[in-house]
């Protein structure tokens, strides 16, 4: 597949970025812009695995300078989700790229691979910077600024490895649990994910599958031009010679429409596509940690009404908690309107370009 | 039949129906088949009206049996090819089932375009049996097979032999040998590859419905998007139908291809003809050279060549002077036969070339004509596909915008 420059989903340098936000009328101001490009393999003696690098530039004043460059690799971005989930666990945060895919795929380094995760990953960076509050989160700055060993000290620090395994525990135990009461909203929220989950699915696959198909197709048209070329071969009059090499070249022709129509599809629907997918588990996700904030408040109005002691305690506790949900409550609705206004527009546009292209094909 | 030179010219021929029959065959068992009905109207030189003037049924193999008789009468006429017999180079969606609908719908346009060909053809709409084909119901086969026809036939190992044996025959056989195979195994590949394009086609076409079942159920969650996705479902749906059309005058052409494909064996059939003609010729003319040298060796006794004869005469001696007269006799006789025999078989061969050829260019001519006809109808149809689908996805595109 070739980088295509001039996609407009992906703009590939900052300052094609900046052009672009001039055109489009943005209430607020973008001040922060990120790309992800140059993957490189590293290989050292434990393991080969590859970098990214990441060029942002800001007018913030909070960060040190206008420009930075850093090189990170997936399990970087994976610390940085993890890190945003434990911040905002009732937020919406973008998905990154799945690990490897299993089906199709014979090494993980694969050129389309790479490809397709580094845009993935743009868009993951992109959409944090977007977000009115993740872009300000603390761990999101130093991401993109540290050093490579700056980065590895600032892991360490923060909740260890048990304290955290502990937490996950907690979880698990509440959710085993189960939500008495959930609020009529979020109850159609649940409702919605789960349907739209199902659909998108759907479509991720019809989609996946219509791209095999037209590449058959195309693997077959290939063929069948030529074969007019030869038939023009044996024959003499000169009418039924040209008129056999010319229907020959229009199916030459019809591939090339094919081919371009088959790459706007990889291009723009099918990475939007499913990212929606991984959004929809995303959402489910916070969900699901939600319900177990609720849970916790709940269990612990439940423990009120039974444990008559401590109750100035757990009145305080509670009242913590109560804030919590209503916090988590409302960031999530909040996050939750953006998500699908954004959503929207992405698969409009989306099957907008792809009807375009199919209209450039016909025409050809 | 020369009352029948100018009636044909005025008739309309179709075959208009097609009917599924079952009767009980010989060996008393239930034998399905299907019958076609050939109309045959007058038209009236007055007032272009046209009168129905004959209607029978026949079936298919009636129809090879008539091809049959006019490939061994008219072996110097490229003789119109049937309808294939069975479906071949089908896509998935047809099936190669010969009761199929779809196979016998194309069957009877088929057979109806065979019958015009013959009707059209100037010397073949003159013959006596096809005339009775298209008017005497009864009895037709036994009159066919009374003419003895199929014992007039060459036997395919005679003609076979005579193709490899052949010394000297006219260039322009061979060439158009080599042409006809040559034509038989481009359209062979083109209608295979064509069929597994049009699979493929039919397959992006149809996964695009299943965009149009989820979109409808996605519409049912979604406020905002819901009469966007609903609309844009609509239009993948009728994407997704639109193939089963195109694909269907796709057939079409397919079927004209394929006419050719059938007539290459036609042309091969007359250079296979002219292949023996020249091979008998060939060895009639070495059997006459071959007596006369014994003549000659008789006459002046000396023997050139090794012979039985010579061996048994210097082993049993000489034979008298009478046996050797009766002997140069017989075979002067043999030779003036012979010679008689050599010159009729020129002619022919030469009257066979000529006619032959001169069908040939006419067919030529048909071909050319028709095969541009062919090609310039599939791009026709091609644009008009594109054009449907041009349509199609701008609606998509205005819905999509609208969510």
């Amino acid at each position: 597949m070739d980088m295509n420059s001039f996609s407009p989903m992906m703009p590939t340098s900052p300052l094609s970025m900046i052009n672009q936000v001039k055109f489009e009328d943005e209430p607020d101001l973008k001040d922060l812009f990120i790309t992800v490009d140059e993957p490189e393999s590293h290989v050292t003696t434990i393991e080969t695995f590859i970098t990214y690098r990441i060029i942002t530039k800001t007018s913030r004043g909070e960060f040190d300078s206008s420009e930075f460059e850093v090189r990170r690799r997936y399990q970087d971005f994976l610390w940085l989700k993890g890190k945003l989930e434990e911040a905002h666990p009732t937020l919406i945060i973008p998905p990154l790229p799945e690990k490897f895919i299993v089906k199709g795929m014979v090494e993980r380094f694969n050129d389309d691979f790479i490809e397709t995760r580094r845009k993935a990953l743009h868009t993951f960076l992109n959409r944090i910077a977007d977000h009115p509050t993740l872009t300000f989160n603390e761990d999101f700055k130093v991401f993109l600024t540290a050093q490579a060993w700056e980065l590895s000290s600032h892991k360490k620090q923060g909740p260890g490895l048990l304290s955290r395994m502990g937490q996950t525990v907690r979880a698990v135990a509440s959710s085993m649990r189960g939500v008495k009461n959930r609020p009529e909203e979020f109850m159609e929220m649940h409702n919605f994910i789960e349907t739209f989950s199902q659909k998108i699915n759907l479509i991720d696959k019809i989609s996946q599958r219509i791209y095999k198909e037209e590449r058959e197709y195309f693997d077959e048209m290939k063929e069948y031009g030529p074969i007019y070329i030869l038939w023009s071969a044996s024959e003499e009059e000169l009418e039924l010679v040209d008129t056999l090499k010319g229907v020959a070249s229009c199916i030459d022709k019809c591939c090339k429409a094919t081919e371009k129509r088959m790459s706007g599809l990889s291009e723009a629907l099918l990475p939007v596509v499913h990212e929606y997918v991984l959004y929809s588990e995303m959402l489910m996700g916070v969900m699901k940690r939600r319900d177990q904030i609720q849970a916790e408040l709940d269990s612990k109005v439940e423990a009120l009404t039974y444990k008559k002691a401590d109750i100035d305690l757990l009145t305080e506790e509670i009242g913590k908690l109560e804030d919590k949900v209503e916090c988590a409550n409302n960031a999530l609705k909040a996050d939750w309107e953006r998500w699908k206004q954004n959503m929207q527009n992405d698969i409009k546009s989306a099957f907008t370009d792809m009807a375009e292209e199919n209209i450039h094909y016909y025409e050809q | 039949m020369t009352e029948n030179n100018f009636w044909l010219k005025k008739m309309e021929i179709s075959v208009s129906e097609a009917e599924k029959r079952t009767v009980r065959n010989a060996m008393n068992m239930q034998e399905t088949y299907t019958a076609y009905l050939i109309e045959t109207r007058s038209v009236e030189h007055t007032d272009g009206q046209s009168v129905l003037t004959d209607s029978l049924w026949r079936r298919y193999s009636e129809f090879e049996l008539l091809r049959n008789y006019l490939l061994v009468y008219y072996p110097h006429i490229v003789v119109p090819p049937l309808p294939e017999k069975r479906a071949e180079f089908v896509w998935h969606k047809l099936s190669a089932d010969n009761m199929d609908p779809d196979f016998v719908e194309r069957r009877r346009i088929g057979l109806e375009n065979f019958l015009l060909r013959v009707a059209s053809h100037p010397i073949l709409c003159r013959d006596k049996i096809f005339y009775l084909f298209l008017t005497q119901e009864g009895n037709w086969k036994e009159t066919v097979n009374e003419t003895g026809f199929q014992l007039k036939a060459d036997s395919r190992l005679k003609a076979l032999n005579a193709t490899f044996r052949v010394k000297n025959p006219d260039k322009r056989f061979t060439d158009l040998k080599h042409y006809s195979d040559e034509l038989q195994s481009v359209i062979s590949h083109l209608l295979r590859v064509r069929a597994r394009v049009a699979d493929r086609l039919y397959g992006v076409y149809k996964v695009h419905g299943n965009y149009g079942r989820v979109f409808s159920e996605w519409s049912a969650i979604e406020k905002e998007m819901g009469d966007g996705l609903q609309s844009a479902g609509h239009h993948m749906d009728v994407y997704a139908s639109s193939i089963d059309d195109i694909l269907e005058d796709e057939e079409h052409y397919a079927d004209q291809l394929k006419e050719y494909l059938f007539y290459a064996e036609a042309l091969r059939a007359v250079c296979r003809k002219h292949e023996l003609m020249q091979y008998d010729l060939e060895m009639a003319a070495q059997d006459l050279a071959s007596k006369k040298q014994q003549c000659e060796e008789l006459a002046t006794g000396t023997v050139r060549t090794f012979s039985l004869k010579g061996m048994t005469t210097k082993l049993f001696g000489q034979e008298t002077p009478e046996q050797r007269e009766a002997r140069i006799k017989v075979l002067e006789e043999q030779i003036n036969e012979g010679e008689q025999q050599l010159k009729s078989k020129n002619l022919e061969g030469r009257e066979f070339v000529k006619n032959a050829w001169a069908d040939i260019e006419r067919f030529k001519e048909q071909k050319n004509r028709d095969l541009k006809e062919a090609l310039i109808s599939y791009a026709v149809m091609q644009i008009s596909m594109c054009k449907k689908g041009i349509q199609v996805w701008t609606n998509a595109k205005e819905c999509f915008s609208k969510m």
